[in-house]
């Protein structure tokens, strides 16, 4: 397997998203057209209300614990800290010893805020009491 | 020195390779549900699928027609409009990704077929020299398809869903990528192209041997990115009866699988190339052989693992992402640091 010479590396990219963008939408549409003539079509109301054990249904609310909230903060900090650390891994032979402990400086900080955060119980999952 | 005189790839080659991923991974998707069922029917000593066809290898079609004929139902209260783009989201971008992704060799099509023929079709649609990242990101943009399904349908198993998933596949993604950079600071480049020939010394060069921690963590967040068994919480029919696919039906829910057996190829042929040598000859077997052969393997292993484990709780699953894979994947990176310098 070898490179190859490209214009426009990224042609492919776009070329399979506008594929993709238009072929399974159609085929949702077409899925859609079929049923709508094959399927047998009940006019209940009921039947298009949410799934539920048995009461009528009202609408609710898209509420959910904050400790999802919590992780997506860990997230944000630790993934953009993997980011940095993608460019430091491809030049890692260039930049020798002295890139190596600037990353181990960069690793012990973020380590700190790890701690802090352990500490604080952001990574443990609350019952809700 | 030898020059090696790279082939030129024109539009009309990546157009063809595109089409080509479209139309056999979505094939080879649909038939990887019912490899799925046939292996853990083996497991369980069943028979599985087979009234339909011989050994029920029509089954696919029969699901197919199924799927498409089933009543497409939007539930009341829900935003119509995000409903029914979602699952779309979840399949294009698992093939988005794909692009990047040498699923086949390149090959060149014969003379002898009129209008294409000559025509030189690359190894991966997109030769990215950010192929790593971009795949990463790609399947991370994924995540908005469940998220959005479980969002739109308001309903709170769907709700509950949603929101599982987002935890497991941002958590899982700072492992994914950290337990990548190990090979990427030995291989010194992002693209699978330079993986692949770092390890074209036989089977002693192959990056599992090195980075033997660096592997079980891809494999470990690569199955809790594409909701495989020891991590499917999203839709763990217990708990949250089918979590973000709750409402969907017909084709809408059949999309959501087709994405995610496309992520399960997308990780078995990272997995195969990055850490297990890639498309180098092995021995006598040429090399395309092998990679086949390699690709089965990583797709056979997470029936594998589905058929042997069980669930985790969502507690369990953030206390082995957080306080266990990823220090454990630091210090793996910290380690080769130090044996490169030494």
């Amino acid at each position: 397997m070898t490179h190859v010479i490209t214009e426009h590396p990224y042609f492919g990219v776009f070329f399979l998203f506008a594929l993709t963008a238009i072929a399974f939408p159609a085929t949702l549409a077409a899925a859609r057209f079929v049923s709508r003539k094959l399927a047998r079509l009940d006019t209940q109301k009921l039947k298009l209300s949410i799934y539920e054990c048995g009461p009528e249904v009202t609408k609710q609310p898209n509420v959910i614990s904050a400790q999802f909230y919590l992780i997506a903060l860990l997230f944000i900090l630790f993934d953009v800290e993997i980011i940095f650390m993608f460019p430091w891994a491809i030049d890692f032979k260039l930049l020798g010893w002295f890139g190596f402990a600037e990353m181990i400086l960069f690793i012990l900080l973020l380590a700190i805020g790890f701690v802090y955060a352990w500490k604080k119980g952001a990574l443990e999952w609350h019952s809700i009491r | 020195m030898e020059v090696t005189v790279l082939p030129e790839v024109t539009w009309l080659g990546v157009v063809i390779k595109a089409v080509i991923i479209l139309a056999i991974i979505s094939a080879i998707a649909g038939f990887g549900t019912y490899l799925e069922r046939k292996v853990l029917a083996f497991m369980q000593r069943r028979l599985g699928p087979m009234h339909v066809g011989p050994y029920g290898l029509l089954q696919i079609l029969a699901d197919g027609i199924k799927l498409f004929t089933k009543e497409d139902i939007v539930p009341q209260n829900a935003n119509k409009l995000i409903f029914q783009v979602a699952p779309a989201i979840t399949a294009a971008t698992a093939f988005i990704a794909l692009s990047a992704v040498p699923v086949f060799p390149d090959f060149t099509i014969p003379e002898f077929i009129p209008l294409l023929g000559g025509t030189f079709v690359p190894s991966m649609a997109a030769d990215l020299n950010i192929g790593v990242l971009f795949i990463l990101g790609m399947m991370a943009a994924g995540l908005y398809g469940p998220l959005l399904a479980g969002m739109a349908q308001a309903n709170k198993w769907g709700i509950l869903g949603s929101a599982r998933t987002a935890i497991q596949f941002l958590s899982y993604e700072v492992v994914t990528g950290l337990s990548i950079l190990a090979p990427i600071m030995l291989v010194g480049s992002l693209s699978l192209i330079e993986f692949n020939d770092y390890q074209a010394g036989g089977i002693g060069s192959w990056m599992m041997w090195q980075q033997p921690v660096a592997l079980i963590l891809f494999l470990i967040a690569g199955f809790a990115e594409t909701n495989r068994t020891p991590f499917d919480l999203l839709e763990h029919e217990a708990e949250v009866v089918s979590g973000y696919a709750t409402e969907y039906s017909g084709m809408r829910w059949g999309m959501f699988f087709i994405g995610e057996y496309a992520n399960m190829i997308t990780i078995s042929v990272l997995a195969a190339v990055i850490f297990a040598g890639g498309y180098n000859d092995l021995g006598f077997l040429a090399g395309w052989f092998v990679i086949i052969l390699k690709i089965a393997f990583f797709f056979f292993l997470m029936l594998w693992v589905r058929a042997a484990w069980p669930h985790v709780r969502p507690d369990q699953l953030m206390w082995l992402c957080w306080k266990v894979l990823m220090p454990i994947a630091v210090i793996n990176v910290v380690i080769t640091g130090f044996v490169m310098m030494a």
